[in-house]
């Protein structure tokens, strides 16, 4: 079978996306093609549609080099399940056991079937995400065991770290298996941080629900503020003001430009050069404090909303966003001169944590660690939506998948991303900036997706009675990454793993909704 | 070396003067003397715990450890064990997966102790999170709180004034 045999139809909306309803081999052939194809797996969650007498459902997004393909499968009321799709992604394993703790939709022949998100707020044999459960339902403390996997052998021993750690930090927990100082095996436990996103997204009213996707993951609000008001104007089948598209552009830019400053701040205190946390972080504030009076937030969050954005420039804001890249942009030349001197960060970057390009593809790590592995793709160049389309945007790419070169492509982009929000202040010409959204139809269907600073931001919504949300479902690029900071710890050393965690900055809100 | 230190030299001193503190903060009425106080004035050690937050009031403490805002110029550093610390910062609702990590860490401090909720997750209710089988709302639902500091997320400069006000009689 190949994909031209499946009768898709145009998901309306900026991002180019096709949906079709197939069956289960039809979902098992169009994941092998998309294999076979260099495609990827992007997302993949559950919905429960009984209350409509339809069953469950599982939903799949593969990203195929013409767009985006959004299948749904539909399942039985009683014991849903499919085959795993493990075998040929494996970034399927975690979210397909996120999809049984929340909705009892099983993956069947998949080789991990531990729980996932599910730790002991709610007993084994309770999905929360079902409709049948109200979302109040609270359950006595359940059983939190979790079956690590041990790794024995002569002088191995185990350091367990967190969930909570040392530094200002989200909680997780690590299980380092060593040998002396060198890392045999991490294996990750996530899922601290669930508190039922999904499940209070239901009923919400749109506009209210915006806020809710813009919390996901806080450091990426812009990002997920974008792709749900993508989805959400796709339902609508509105167009959005061209002016609040370029002004859209411009916050995702500066969103990344000041998480990068951040991390790259980060990554040298990492390797004791904590002149490097005080430098970027100074000009991470000076961005923050224009954001705050340009835009009305220092983080941008609420600004994107469905329709457009929140406000317009004030009549000085370009003139002060020009002069504020063309200080971030002198300084920070300065400071990429300094880091590429320094013996002893470039000792500690070069070589650290490597994700080898072709273990990058098979695992499907995506984003920035991606680009800094080899994989060339970063949604602006190959799927520009607008205003990208019109910008030329110059991907970043490095080889060596190393700290050196996670360091190396953030230093390029903050650079593009000074030039990119230059472009759109010249292009964006006046108009209004917001548009109202007429009430959505019930049943309609959006997805949203942005290439935020860590990668691929979806949102995929489903709208009910009354315009209001039926099922909103956030995907961070975090559930591709998390199992390659796994694989690129291997034979480092275990003080180098703060180092190589930092590199990739992985959220673990936006991952345990 | 050369080019660090001209940074250096070029960046100056950016750090500015410290908010007052302010008493609408403030949950419980102040628990400790004045001689206890006078120790922490001089000298704050905190641990912070995140049991579910959004990770953007993180990004906030984060700034407010750096230059402008100057915490640790002040005496106030952040610790990495709660058996070192004086104040327990709680950003976030507290998930019930993160519920026994908070009360241990709480538990693991020694007394004296106070509590500052950051963010208005953990000041009010849960914020956009609310209560659910998942979420257990306010940081107040599980650990005594002294001093709350609304804001989604709140400023650097609020976080700091928080901090300063739960050490002030
Ligand atoms: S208060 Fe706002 S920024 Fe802080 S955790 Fe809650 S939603 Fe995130």
């Amino acid at each position: 079978m190949s994909l031209d045999d499946l009768t898709t139809q145009p998901i309306p909306g900026a991002v180019s996306a096709r949906f079709a309803l197939v069956s289960e081999a039809q979902l098992r052939a169009a994941c092998e093609r998309a294999k076979a194809d260099g495609g990827r797996l992007l997302a993949l969650w559950g919905c429960d549609d009984t209350d409509l007498e339809r069953g469950f459902a599982l939903n799949v997004v593969l990203a195929l080099r013409e767009g985006l393909l959004c299948l749904r499968l539909p399942l039985a009321g009683e014991h849903p399940r499919y085959a795993s799709l493990a075998d040929l992604f494996p970034a399927a394993t975690r979210m397909q056991r996120a999809v049984y703790d929340l909705l009892g939709v099983h993956a069947q022949g998949g080789t991990d079937t531990r729980k996932w998100l599910r730790h002991g707020a709610w007993p084994e044999g309770v999905f929360p995400l079902r409709r049948s459960v109200p979302i109040d339902a609270a359950f006595a403390p359940a059983d939190d065991r979790y079956a690590f996997v041990r790794v024995e052998g002569e002088g191995v021993h185990e350091i367990a770290v967190g969930p909570v750690h040392a530094g200002t930090i989200e909680p997780g927990h690590f299980r380092f298996s060593v040998v002396g100082e060198a890392v045999l095996r991490l294996e990750q436990r996530l899922g601290y941080k669930h508190k039922g996103i999904e499940k209070r997204a239901e009923g919400m009213a749109l506009d209210e629900c915006a806020r809710l996707a813009a919390r996901v993951s806080g450091d990426c609000t812009v990002a997920y503020a974008w792709a749900y008001a993508q989805a959400a104007e796709g339902i609508a089948a509105m167009q959005v003001p061209m002016r609040a598209v370029w002004l859209r552009g411009i916050a995702l830019e500066i969103e990344r430009v000041h998480n990068h400053l951040g991390d790259l701040g980060y990554l040298g205190n990492d390797v004791a050069l904590a002149f490097g946390f005080f430098q970027f972080w100074r000009l991470k504030e000076l961005v923050l404090r224009l954001n705050a009076a340009l835009f009305g937030h220092r983080y941008l969050m609420d600004y994107i909303v469905p329709g457009g954005v929140a406000r317009d420039l004030p009549l000085d804001g370009p003139q002060r966003l020009y002069e504020l890249a063309a200080t971030i942009e002198s300084e920070v030349k300065v400071l990429r001169g300094i880091y590429d001197e320094h013996a002893g960060a470039q000792d500690r970057f070069i070589g650290a944590g490597r994700v080898a390009p072709e273990l990058a593809q098979a695992l499907g790590l995506t984003g920035l660690p991606g680009r800094a592995s080899g994989l060339a793709w970063d949604l602006r160049v190959n799927h520009p939506i607008a205003p990208y389309d019109q910008l030329d945007v110059r991907m970043a790419i490095h080889d060596q998948g190393d700290v050196a070169a996670r360091v190396s492509v953030r230093f390029d982009e903050v650079f593009e991303s000074l030039r990119l929000i230059r472009a759109m202040l010249g292009r964006a010409t006046a108009g209004p900036v917001h548009e109202v959204v007429p009430v959505a139809r019930e049943g309609g269907f959006g997805i949203g997706l942005v290439e935020g600073w860590r990668g691929e931001v979806l949102v995929a919504l489903e709208t009910g009675a009354g315009g209001c949300v039926r099922r909103m479902h956030p995907h961070d690029p975090s559930w591709q990454n998390w199992p390659l900071l796994e694989r690129a710890v291997i034979d480092n050393i275990v003080p180098d793993f703060p180092l190589i965690n930092k590199s990739f900055n992985l959220s673990y809100s936006g991952h345990d909704l | 070396m050369y080019t660090l230190l001209k940074q250096i030299a070029k960046a100056g001193i950016v750090s500015e003067p410290p908010p007052e503190t302010d008493e609408a903060l403030r949950v419980t009425r102040q628990r400790l003397d004045d001689a206890i106080l006078e120790q922490f004035g001089r000298s704050l050690a905190i641990r912070h715990v995140d049991p579910g937050s959004c990770n953007g009031c993180e990004l906030e403490i984060h700034m407010a450890q750096a230059a402008h805002y100057n915490l640790e110029g002040r005496g106030i550093r952040f610790v990495a064990s709660p058996r070192h610390a004086d104040m327990l910062l709680v950003t976030g609702p507290v998930s019930r997966h993160m519920k026994v990590a908070l009360l241990r860490t709480y538990d693991a401090m020694p007394a004296p102790k106070l509590v500052v909720a950051i963010g208005d997750c953990g000041a009010c209710g849960g914020g956009i999170f609310g209560e659910s089988y998942a979420s257990c709302g306010a940081v107040s639902s599980i650990i005594p709180v002294d001093v709350a500091v609304p804001g989604c997320p709140p400023t650097p400069l609020a976080i700091l004034q928080g901090i300063l006000t739960a050490i002030t009689k």
